[in-house]
């Protein structure tokens, strides 16, 4: 029982992670109707400069992840202005081949600069633990699932009472309408790619403590945040955020109660084959609030 | 005759290799309903679209109070006080009718935001029992009705409607026709009216273009336009009756 209470909190934790990337997603996709597939890369990318700050610079940890953050949130300006701003108008497949281009850039860049062992860093809570009776909870999972749940309050507050975050809202669900009632859209959708990268750039400082990183980290976790998004209903946040805490928890049961058994691994294959029985079963996702527009 | 306030000159526009447009011109005095009047792909919309900034002009300027326009984006556009009520409503299907109408207010300071609101329930009161519902599930009228109201949030000095009557009842044309007029005259707003109902346009607007191919044809009051025989038989569907008593398929309108 003690070890169900672990991995669940355990896979809670790295469902938070994925469902933050995978936020990222929706939030790109619903203002521009484009899929961002570096958009692991951006938070792999977030967590370097983590690393550089605290491990390097020894800076202070909270000081470190507030302005890899707001470094980030400028990557993801700098990237829609330069390069996705470009793409508008262009084919899906041709813009989709751009944010994959972007991804391997990404990594070996960071591959070549921080070069490609596994890196972390120590935090505040590193290796320290709460416990509730016989269950032991390691801080570092309660920290990401405290996060999770600030931003996600954050993120709704913003999206329902700011006139900005409604105006984002509005450019999602009818562009031109948008652009003729005044809202400038582009200012928008470089908004969303900012929130984005800022949310992926969250999600790697709250990964580091669980896992550590390295150049290819993204790729992986990325496109399991992708499946997370699908599974949830792509267009749908609470969708990509509790899609991301499915896969989180299908892969860490898995991963305790299958691999070990049969001898060999299960669990990264779990996740797809969870995606694959979705889109078999109910392909809208779980949230399947994108109604197509009648009238 | 004073300088007009939308002065558009020349204009060409064009889908791809398309003209959509090809040389139209157009001056709205301020204060006036003005119509544009065509058969579908004349290029009304297009015209409508061109002045708001949604479409880029290959050719010739659009000046609104003094300030050239020509090819500026949508939502500056808005800011100088053109509102656009796009054809087929476009409201924003998820957020509530409230919201929508806040939208429609973005480009100013909230702080009038509510005396505002209060105002466009009293022109659609229908609007107001539905103001925390979601606008996909109105009806078709009370979409348009927002649309418009939507637009009037802008406090715009010029409003370009495009086919408010698109897919309403009879009742409801009339009871839009009416709302326009009442724009025009207790809020001062000057009204660009693009119509296929052209019964009901010529009978709001104080002057109309009709277009045809992306030309405009005819230029004139719509109490004149009203009355020639091209207007009555073309756009209002009246018949012409020859000596043999039969209508004549092969005449031909005067302008071509």
């Amino acid at each position: 029982m003690e070890t169900f209470f672990q991995l669940l909190i355990s896979g809670i934790a790295q469902g938070c992670v994925y469902g933050l990337v995978a936020i990222g997603f929706v939030l790109i996709y619903k203002a521009t109707e484009m899929v961002n597939f570096a958009q692991g890369d951006i938070m792999m990318l977030g967590a370097f400069f983590t690393i550089t700050l605290i491990n390097y610079l020894n800076w202070n940890y909270f000081l470190a992840i507030i302005v890899a953050i707001l470094a980030m949130a400028v990557v993801g300006l700098v990237l829609e202005r330069v390069l996705l701003r470009r793409m508008i108008g262009e084919s899906p497949f041709a813009i989709l081949m751009v944010t994959i281009g972007l991804g391997f850039v990404l990594r070996s860049v960071v591959g070549m600069i921080w070069g490609h062992n596994p890196r972390s860093i120590v935090t505040p809570y590193t290796d320290q633990s709460l416990q509730f009776g016989a269950v032991v909870f390691p801080v570092a999972d309660v920290v990401v699932v405290a996060a999770t749940v600030v931003l996600c309050g954050l993120t709704f507050l913003f999206f329902r009472y700011t006139r900005f975050g409604v105006a984002m809202q509005a450019a999602s669900q009818n562009q031109l309408a948008a652009y003729y009632v005044g809202i400038p859209v582009k200012r928008v959708v470089a908004a969303s790619w900012a929130l984005a990268a800022a949310l992926a750039a969250i999600a790697g400082v709250l990964l580091l403590p669980l896992k550590s990183a390295y150049p290819e980290v993204g790729l992986v976790l990325g496109i399991k945040a992708f499946a997370a998004a699908i599974v949830g209903g792509f267009g749908s946040l609470p969708g990509a955020m509790i899609g991301g805490l499915v896969i989180g928890l299908v892969e860490i049961f898995t991963k305790y109660g299958i691999d070990g058994r049969v001898g060999f691994s299960v669990s990264d294959t779990s996740v797809y084959v969870l995606l694959l029985v979705m889109l078999i079963v109910r392909p809208s996702g779980i949230f399947a609030s994108m109604q197509r527009k009648k009238v | 005759m004073a300088e007009p306030l939308l002065e558009v000159k020349n204009v060409e526009t064009y889908y791809g290799l398309i003209a959509g447009i090809r040389g139209v011109s157009l001056e709205i005095q301020g204060g006036s309903i003005v119509t544009i009047l065509g058969a579908n792909g004349a290029g009304k919309t297009t015209v409508l679209k061109t002045i708001c900034g949604a479409m880029a002009p290959e050719k010739g300027s659009v000046r609104f109070a003094g300030i050239d326009i020509t090819g500026s984006d949508p939502d500056r556009v808005s800011r100088l006080g053109i509102a656009h009520v796009p054809e087929g409503r476009e409201v924003f299907p998820f957020l509530s009718t409230e919201e929508n109408l806040k939208m429609g207010a973005f480009t100013r300071k909230s702080s009038m935001f509510k005396s505002d609101l209060e105002e466009i329930f009293e022109y659609f009161p229908l609007l107001k029992d539905h103001r925390k519902l979601a606008a996909g599930f109105l009806s078709g009228g009370q979409q348009q009705m927002l649309a418009i109201g939507r637009a009037l949030m802008l406090r715009p000095k010029l409003m370009l409607l495009d086919e408010p009557s698109l897919g309403l009842s009879p009742k409801l044309v009339r009871a839009t026709a009416e709302i326009i007029e009442s724009i025009n005259q207790d809020q001062g707003v000057t009204i660009l009216l693009v119509e296929q109902n052209a019964q009901m346009a010529l009978e709001i607007a104080h002057f109309g273009y009709i277009l045809e191919n992306g030309r405009v044809v005819m230029e004139d009051s719509t109490s004149r336009l009203s009355k020639a025989a091209d207007v009555q038989e073309f756009y209002l569907g009246k018949k012409a009756s020859s000596v043999r008593g039969k209508r004549r398929w092969k005449q031909r309108k005067t302008w071509r």
